[in-house]
Order: structure tokens, then C-alpha cells, then sequence
């Protein structure tokens, strides 16, 4: 195999996304040819959708990127020789509109090299806060205009000054990275490519507010994530960063156990001391009585993240970017029904539309609505992609920025049965504490079940709406709070969706499957028997003629089907050519 | 106490680390047993209800001993607008067992998950860990074929 001499070295994206497209496959495969040259496992450069991606520096400086890789001596050979075949371009449209901050050093530099870390400018942030008086770098943050990146939005200087105020003996600093918002993955991305980031930036803030200690929450389905975390905590005591105020600062990995609800402080608090993960009162807030009753701090990944490039470019520098109320970048997951679904990083103010259309590549043709914010979030239909996206702009609409979800909804989805899935998810992640979330939640969701199951009665609609309201009102914290927007923005906007489900006992889209029959086109059908011999309960007949009392819905004979005469179709309707 | 909890002597006995301890024999035997939760509940001097309590509220501990391959099938948004409840349905089809059960050998348990945070290549599963992206009915069969064989 010829291996071009211009070849300085390669990297290999081993993030989960990488790994999960195969990367580990194509790295053995490199390795047998490679010889000498150096091999760096690097992490998530954003563009998910074209994993496994290997990136070779050639000795001119210039980077060629080669896109879905596969693990064979063919495509590895077309790599060695700097072959033209699979390069990959960044969409300029989506160059255009990103702004690289945060996740600057993601897919760049070895997640675990301290060494490249420091090479590409880390730790200055945390150098020049050391040559600033605490009070001086709570300042700093302040100027900035930094809002909490977990889906809240509070001021991230106010609360550190909070903290900073307090005399204590201990004063506890925690790092939220229990993202358990199903369709999001920021947090796991930056701490899988750039733990020594996240990591600085919570140094600077123990530094700033006098903490003793460190916490870092992590959920424990992010193996990656933990074990760079680890790693880089090693290379940071190796290398005395985390001497502070004169004092040692003791950083500690928690693993989160699954519960969405430990994402809101107080049960997040409570999950740390070893306790079931219940919200309780706020006052006393945190700051106040945290983590075994001493004043706490708890940021976000995304937040922390932020701190280095604010603190070494400066707060003023930091406020250029983003809208008036909501300053910097922000990081968005992009998935769903779209072209390229990945990590992005965008100013705050861009468009929903620069987001979805331009950026995600998504076709405004088969585009229903983005859901962002989660379950906790609201849906926003694409006639209002035109607003802005910052955390004021988006609550307005009934939506939340949230930590940075966003699914696109296809014109092919059905929102009731979106709402569904939600509150699905929320009754079952609901601790129990509060009534109206423990039982009101489940009410709406048994509703629902009801209501995609085309037994819907038209009062059911005013109930949602009612019971959303009421379990808004009547929950202790974020979670209640949150878990009916998902059913509140659907009902406002895609009313007409739940009527015809409810009067018509219809699904426009075909989506519910109890609205649905499964029909063999028999004017198209060529009688190959593969439907009857994968149908898992012998639904189809030897005529073929598929029993609808039977079907599960799974879809088996539609994916087999080699000429695509299988369709879902309304519940009780014939066939077009019957 | 008949088993050998020796491991727990890492972790500090203080009942802030009671779910680490959890975590640490989960991990060791794959579940937490009655027996267990007795044994982790004495060494950090926790009654043995408050543990289960615990034990309870968290979607991570399981109770029931999981097949040598345990699958989660990624239920979060991305994977669910992407068909995830068909691959559950194939998944369990394919293997003949239930979400949260295990077959009768002991090869295979299978049960849905939040969120594997993989979004980008949904729908996916994980197989003890390890992520399959991308999935369609053919893939999906395939990949469990490939298990059951090793």
C-alpha cells in the first residue's frame, strides 16, 4: 500500500457518535498501514451525520477530511495516498452561519493529551484569572452577560457572586452533567472532546467563589465521558492546577443513576448525598444550604465550558456575540428529520430557520415543526422559524431554549402521538413528591393513550388544556413545571390534529397505529411469499390478504416487500384499487 | 452475609456513597439481589428499607439477574421520531422476549433506555455498551444474529 510521504499525521474521531458509526473498525485498519505515522484519537467535530471521519494534516499545513470511512484496505488505501474519492467539505452554508467557541478544540486536539490541550492555548483562561483578584473574575462573568446554559437562563455572574459572598468552612461547586433530556447530547460531546475545558472552566469558578470542592454529576450511561473526565483530573492534580486560594481542591466524578428529575438542583443535591433524588423547597436556595448544608453552586457543562474564552478574550469581547438579552454562543443538538443531523454552534439571535434549513440541511418542503427544550419543551411550527433564538424569544412562543435539543418534525409525524411520547416519558420520571405532577401527569398521559388510540371523546381536549395549566401551577419544581408544554404547544398550534383524531378517529399522517390497517396492493403484488414468511404472527393469508385483527403494526412486510406493494392506510378504508 | 463483598472496602463507608456502592456491586454481579442490598445496606450503616428505597427510585439498578448480552433499545426523541418502536418490536419479534425481560437461557435481556445520547445516528441500540447506529430491520436482525452465533 502506497502511503503518501506528504502525510504529517491522522486523526480519527472516537467520540460515541464515531464509535457507534464504526470508527474503532476503521482504526485497526489504519493501523496495519501506517507504519510510523502518528495516529491521534480526537473527539466530536459536530458533523455527526458523516461519521467515521478521518482527518489527515499533511505536512503543508493543509487538512483533508475523508467522510464514512469504512473499515476496508480499499477506502483506507484511498486515504494513505491522498485519493480524492469520499473528501469531505464543509456545506458552506452551514460555515456561514456557525460561530466555533465553545467547541473550538472538539475533533481538533486528543481528548487526552494535557500536553495538546495547553499546545492549542488551554489553561490561559485560568492563568489570567489567577492574575485577577476572585472578586475581579465574578465581575468578569457578570460583564459578560453569560446565562446558565442548562435551559434556565440565570444570569451565571449573579449566581457565582452569590456564592462568593458566603463564610464558610466548605463551600461545595457542582457540575450538572446529568443530561438526561432525551435527544440531547452537548454536554456529553464536550466532555468526551474537551474534558480539560470543562474542567478548566470549573476551576476558574472555584477560584472566583472560594470553593473547597468539586463535583462533576455524570450520567452513567456516558462511559466516554466519565473515563476522559477521570483522566484529565489526574493530569490536572499531576500537574498542580488545582491548588487554589492556597488550598487543594478535591474534584470528584458522581455517577448519576437515571432520574431525569436529578437534572433540577435540589434532587440533584439530594442524589449526591446518597438519597433518593427528591426536589424539596427553595428558600433556602442552594447557595445558601446545599450539599450537606453547606453553601453550593451548581452550573451547567455548557456554562463551564463557556468560562475559558470569556475569561481570556475578555468579557467585552464575549458580549459581541449574541443578542441583547442573551449573550455568546450556544450549542445545539440537531436530530430528527434532517439532512445532517450534529452539533452545532451558533451565535444566540440566529433564526430557527438558518438553524433547521441552512445549518441542518433539512427540506422546508417536509418540514412540519421543531421541537426544542425536550419533554420539557414546546413544539414551534416552521410558519415561525423567523424568530430569534434566544431564551426570551422562546419562552414567548410557549418553548423553551431548554439545554439545546432540537428534534425536527417531519410533515410525516404525528403530533398527538409526539405529545404522547412525552408525557410518556415525564409520568414516568415524575418522583412522585407533588400531586398534581404524580397524578396529573399520568391523567394527561392515559388521555392521550385514549386519544391515539381513536377513543377520544371531545371533552377530553379542554381537560389537557386544564390539567396542563393546573400541574404548571401545582409542582414543586422544574420538572412539573415543565413536563405539559410538550401537550399545551401541540394543542395550540396542531389543534386540529387532536379533532381529527378525536371526531374522525383519523391520524392524517398514519402514524398511530390503532388508526391504521396494514394492506397489500393487489394490483401490484407479485406473489413472492417473503411478506407471509416474515410476518412474526402469520397475519398474512395464502391469498395475500393480510388479517388486520392480527397485525402487531410492525412494519416487517412493508421493509420486505421487494416491490413496495404494502401500505399503511386509514383505518377501515379499501384499498385505492380494490 | 455468604457472598464476598470485599470491593466495598474502597468506597468510604459514609452514606453519601451508598449509590456508589450500589453501583459497585451492580456492577460486579449485574443486578442487586435481596442479599445484596442487605449486605450494602450494613456497611454503610444504612437500614436496610432506606437502601431499597433508594435502589427503587433509580432507573439504573436492576433487581433481576440480566442475560449474558443485555440490549437497550434508545428510546429518546431523536430515536423515537426515527422508528425506535419498531426496532423494539423487531428486536423482540427476533429474540421471542418482552421490554424488560430475559430469555430463558440467560443469553439475551432487552429493555428501552432515555437516551443514549447518539442522536445524530438514531435510531440506535447498545449492546452491553457498545452502540449499533442507523439502524433498519435488516441491520438489526443481522447485529443479533452475529450475537447469538458468538
Amino acid at each position: 500500500m502506497t502511503v503518501s510521504d506528504k502525510i504529517k499525521k491522522l486523526k480519527i474521531g472516537m467520540a460515541s457518535c464515531g464509535v457507534a458509526a464504526g470508527a474503532e473498525d476503521v482504526l485497526a485498519v489504519l493501523k496495519e498501514h501506517t507504519g510510523d505515522i502518528l495516529i491521534d484519537e480526537v473527539g466530536c467535530f459536530g458533523h455527526c451525520y458523516c461519521e467515521p471521519v478521518v482527518e489527515v494534516e499533511t505536512n503543508d499545513g493543509e487538512s483533508i477530511i475523508y467522510a464514512h470511512v469504512s473499515p476496508t484496505e480499499k477506502a483506507v488505501a484511498n486515504i494513505l495516498s491522498l485519493g480524492e474519492e469520499g473528501r469531505f467539505k464543509v456545506n458552506p452554508a452551514r460555515k456561514a452561519k456557525e460561530l466555533l467557541k465553545v467547541t473550538r478544540l472538539a475533533g481538533v486536539i486528543n481528548p487526552t493529551s494535557y500536553e495538546e490541550y495547553v499546545e492549542y492555548g488551554g489553561y490561559a483562561g485560568l492563568r489570567k484569572a489567577l492574575g485577577m483578584t476572585p472578586a475581579e473574575v465574578v465581575d468578569e462573568v457578570k460583564k459578560s452577560g453569560l446565562r446558565g446554559r442548562g435551559g434556565g437562563g440565570f444570569p451565571t455572574g449573579m449566581k457565582w457572586s452569590f456564592l462568593a459572598a458566603k463564610e464558610a468552612e466548605q463551600k461545595i461547586l457542582i457540575c450538572n452533567a446529568d443530561e438526561g433530556d432525551p435527544g440531547a447530547f452537548m454536554d456529553r460531546s464536550l466532555m468526551e472532546s474537551v474534558p480539560h475545558q470543562v474542567l478548566e472552566g470549573m476551576l476558574i469558578a472555584a477560584y472566583a467563589t472560594g470553593s473547597t470542592r468539586i463535583f462533576i454529576y455524570c450520567r452513567a450511561e456516558y462511559p466516554l465521558a466519565i473515563k476522559h473526565l477521570y483522566i484529565a483530573i489526574d493530569q490536572i492534580k499531576a500537574n498542580k492546577l488545582n491548588i487554589l486560594n492556597g488550598r487543594e481542591i478535591d474534584i470528584l466524578v458522581k455517577e448519576g443513576a437515571g432520574a431525569f428529575v436529578c437534572g433540577e438542583e435540589t434532587a440533584l443535591i439530594h442524589s449526591l448525598e446518597g438519597q433518593r433524588g427528591t426536589p424539596r423547597f427553595r428558600p433556602p436556595f442552594p447557595t445558601d444550604s446545599g450539599w450537606k448544608g453547606y453553601p453550593t453552586m451548581i452550573n451547567n457543562v455548557e456554562t463551564f465550558g463557556n468560562i475559558p474564552y470569556l475569561i481570556a478574550e475578555g468579557a467585552e469581547n464575549y458580549a459581541r456575540i449574541g443578542s441583547a438579552n442573551s449573550k455568546g454562543t450556544k450549542l445545539f443538538a440537531l436530530a430528527g428529520d434532517l439532512d445532517s443531523p450534529g452539533l452545532v454552534e451558533v451565535p444566540m439571535g440566529i433564526t430557527l430557520r438558518e438553524i433547521v434549513f441552512d445549518i441542518g440541511g433539512a427540506d422546508p418542503e417536509n418540514t412540519k415543526a421543531v421541537q426544542t427544550g425536550g419533554p420539557s419543551g414546546g413544539c414551534i411550527p416552521v410558519e415561525m422559524f423567523d424568530t430569534p433564538v434566544d431564551y426570551d424569544s422562546l419562552k414567548a412562543l410557549g418553548a423553551i431554549m431548554g439545554s439545546g435539543g432540537m428534534i425536527v418534525i417531519g410533515k410525516n409525524r404525528c403530533m398527538v402521538e409526539t405529545a404522547r411520547y412525552f408525557l410518556d416519558f415525564t409520568h414516568r420520571e415524575s418522583c412522585g413528591k407533588c400531586t398534581f405532577c404524580r397524578v396529573g401527569t399520568k391523567r394527561m398521559f392515559e388521555t392521550l393513550e385514549r386519544i391515539t388510540a381513536g377513543e377520544g371523546v371531545p371533552e377530553d381536549l379542554d381537560f389537557l388544556d386544564e390539567m396542563g395549566r393546573k400541574v404548571i401551577k401545582c409542582s414543586l419544581c422544574g420538572l412539573g413545571q415543565t413536563a405539559p408544554n410538550p401537550v399545551l404547544a401541540t394543542l395550540r398550534y396542531y389543534r386540529h390534529e387532536y379533532e381529527n383524531h378525536v371526531n374522525k378517529k383519523q391520524c392524517e399522517v398514519l402514524a398511530c397505529d390503532k388508526l391504521v390497517d396494514v394492506k397489500i396492493d393487489p394490483s401490484k403484488c407479485v406473489k413472492c411469499r417473503l411478506c407471509i414468511k416474515n410476518c412474526p404472527v402469520d397475519a398474512v393469508s395464502d391469498d395475500f390478504v393480510i388479517d388486520n385483527n392480527k397485525c402487531p403494526r410492525c412494519n416487517t412486510c412493508i421493509e420486505v416487500c421487494p416491490k413496495n406493494t404494502i401500505f399503511r392506510v386509514k383505518k377501515g378504508e379499501g384499498f385505492y384499487s380494490e | 452475609m455468604t457472598g464476598n463483598y470485599d470491593y466495598l472496602k474502597k468506597i468510604a463507608p459514609d452514606p453519601s456513597n451508598l449509590i456508589r456502592g450500589l453501583q459497585a456491586v451492580q456492577a460486579q454481579k449485574g443486578y442487586v439481589s435481596d442479599e445484596s442490598i442487605v449486605a450494602v445496606a450494613e456497611y454503610f450503616n444504612t437500614p436496610v428499607v432506606e437502601a431499597e428505597g433508594v435502589l427503587s427510585f433509580y432507573a439504573q439498578f436492576k433487581r433481576t439477574k440480566p442475560g449474558k448480552y443485555k440490549i437497550c433499545v434508545c428510546d429518546g426523541t431523536a430515536c423515537h421520531i426515527k422508528g425506535s418502536p419498531l426496532i423494539l418490536e423487531w428486536v423482540s419479534t427476533e429474540l421471542g422476549i418482552g421490554n424488560g425481560e430475559t430469555d430463558a437461557e440467560g443469553i439475551f435481556s432487552l429493555e428501552t433506555v432515555a437516551c443514549l445520547g447518539c442522536c445524530s445516528l438514531a435510531p440506535v441500540f447498545s449492546i452491553n455498551g457498545k452502540v449499533f447506529g442507523n439502524l433498519d430491520r435488516k441491520s438489526t436482525i443481522r447485529i443479533l444474529k452475529e450475537y447469538r452465533n458468538k
